[in-house]
């Protein structure tokens, strides 16, 4: 029913009888620009602990992936003549994780090249925002990952410039994790637990402070821009399995929980509204088969990490997840169990 | 089997480079395509050979199609194709041992190419010889040339080489995921969506929307109507 249509239902005395429209009727004031100034804003701890860990070189790298995000968004929606949505800051979303995926020492043309893939390629081409099929910013880690493996995972320690020592190249906690025999587990060539909390650690850029991830993750939660259920899920998945798998040692578990990009990957990657499901039950399978494969690909795959390629795969399972988790119907009978 | 019709020679020729390119339009022989575009010159070769298959087995199956009895027509195509690969295979490990070696198993797997198949039963099985020859040869060219294409993107994106010369010198790091099956897919996407676009601006597009009377489950079906009564 159009607006004139509506004013006829108004009787003369001017006061409104009803309103009828089309659903949805209630409706929220919040825009995608405000939901993505606000993961922005809690992106912000974890920037600064990186900019703190690894220097400016962090800051640059970070600054050049949102900036060719965002300027390969503004390009394909004008070469496509669609409406230009470069407002909404979503590319800025993108750029700001994938910057965070990379590692400190990165050489700069390559992160175009991912802000390519992530935003012409997995977003644009496909109908920009709300219609990619998997996170931008995962599969162009991914893509950079198979593309230049030597670059991708050459790491610096982090401690190279706040505490004054060189920045010499070191394995991450996660490599260190995989050298180690499952089950002969020893810390000895790990950073304390402490240090990984806070960052101390090699890893990508935005991965290592835990500190600052987790600050970003509780604003979100709550001010109800994402539901806790898909990190609490997948950590919890990946904690159990590894506490299982080595040997019932709780020191092993925090390492794992800690080390990589599980943290980030969990709070910030898995949760995107258009590649995670929609309802609770969704999101448990969802957040379950992320910890599964996770778990699965640390502690008996070649790679040393699985958090990316675990969330991608998860999100091409997404619309069967959606189909077998698909609530019932109000006033539709309860399906009737076999005899 | 439906009688011959009155064939334009050159178009059966032509329709396999753009129009019914069976790589890019028909999406048949992908297997083969994604496998073997990693470098030109395995490229150059599997296109070749697959050429001159489907060049005489195209003309022996449209030969033979009125002895061919209906029923057992798919195994006997397979023969015909099967004997022909084997002859190819032969040539080929003894004059050009080097591409045997790359091509590897995709050689004789030739024979199950469904290009091969699916000319033989959708076209050879039905025209005359001169045309399922030109048809064949078109179906090889366009082959060869997707082929071609998507060997050129990859080597060099991949390799940072073009038929095995270096192009950039050392200092060129390659993007390795073209190298890759994810960037073969890539590749292979993207050159689809150009030949389906080309395609499409030189002939307007056909109509997809249809009547009721043109619709398959017509007999069946009461649907139609009903939008009278919702409306």
């Amino acid at each position: 029913m159009s607006a004139e249509e509506e004013k006829t239902l108004t009787p003369a005395s001017g006061q409104q009888l009803a309103i009828v429209s089309a659903t949805p009727h209630l409706r929220t004031h919040r825009t995608t620009q405000a939901i993505m100034l606000d993961v922005c804003l809690a992106l912000i701890p974890a920037v600064a602990a990186s900019v703190w860990c690894f220097g400016t070189r962090a800051l640059i790298v970070m600054l050049f992936a949102v900036i060719s995000c965002v300027a390969f968004e503004a390009i394909t929606r004008i070469a496509l003549k669609r409406a230009q949505t470069v407002q909404d800051l979503s590319a800025v979303v993108t750029g700001l994780l994938l910057g965070m995926n990379l590692p400190p020492t990165l050489p700069l043309w390559m992160i175009p090249i991912g802000s390519f893939a992530a935003i012409v390629v997995v977003k644009q081409l496909f109908g920009g925002i709300g219609q990619n099929f998997a996170n931008p910013a995962i599969t162009a880690r991914i893509v950079l990952m198979l593309s230049f493996p030597t670059q991708m995972t050459s790491w610096n320690a982090a401690n190279g410039h706040a505490w004054g020592a060189d920045a010499a190249s070191a394995a991450t906690p996660m490599k260190a994790l995989t050298a180690n025999e499952l089950g002969a587990f020893s810390g000895d060539d790990l950073p304390s637990i402490l240090d990984m909390f806070v960052g101390r650690h090699g890893g990508s850029l935005g991965e290592t402070c835990a500190v600052a991830l987790l600050l970003g993750a509780i604003y979100l939660c709550v001010f109800r821009v994402i539901t806790p259920l898909i990190p609490c899920f997948y950590i919890g998945t990946v904690a159990v399995i590894t506490f299982i798998a080595g040997g019932f040692d709780a020191q092993f578990t925090i390492y794992h929980l800690l080390g990589g990009g599980l943290i980030l990957g969990a709070c910030f990657m898995a949760t995107d509204y258009a590649t995670s499901p929609v309802n609770w039950k969704g999101k448990i399978v969802f957040a379950i088969g992320c910890g599964i494969l996770t778990s699965l690909i640390r502690l008996f795959g070649s790679m040393p990490e699985g958090v990316s390629f675990s969330i991608l795969l998860m999100n091409l399972l997404v619309p069967h997840i959606e189909n077998l988790t698909a609530p019932r119907t109000f006033g539709k009978e309860r399906k009737r169990h076999a005899k | 089997m439906k009688s011959i019709k009155k064939e334009n020679l050159l178009h059966e020729l032509t329709k396999g480079f753009l129009k019914e390119n069976p790589v890019l339009r028909l999406v048949l022989g992908t297997c083969p395509t994604l496998a073997v575009s990693t470098s030109v010159e395995s490229a150059i070769g599997m296109g070749l050979a697959a050429t001159a298959v489907l060049l005489f087995s195209n003309m022996l199956i449209s030969a033979l199609r009125k002895v061919i009895p209906d029923k057992v027509r798919i195994p006997a195509y397979i023969t015909i194709i099967a004997a022909l690969v084997t002859a190819v295979q032969l040539l080929v490990k003894a004059y050009l041992p080097a591409l045997d070696q790359s091509l590897g198993i995709y050689l004789p797997l030739i024979t199950v190419n469904c290009i091969i198949l699916g000319r033989a039963d959708g076209f050879a099985n039905r025209h005359s010889v001169a045309a399922s020859a030109l048809d064949g040869i078109g179906m090889g060219i366009g082959f060869t040339a997707a082929l071609l294409a998507m060997s050129a993107i990859r080597e060099v994106l991949g390799a940072g080489t073009f038929y095995g010369i270096s192009l950039f010198g050392e200092n060129y790091t390659p993007m390795l995921i073209f190298i890759l099956p994810p960037g073969g897919f890539f590749v292979y996407g993207l050159l689809t969506a150009a030949a389906n676009a080309i395609a499409r601006k030189k002939k307007a597009p056909i109509k997809e929307s249809f009547g009721c009377e043109g619709c398959p489950s017509a007999a069946g079906c009461a649907g139609c109507s009903s939008k009278e009564v919702l409306e």
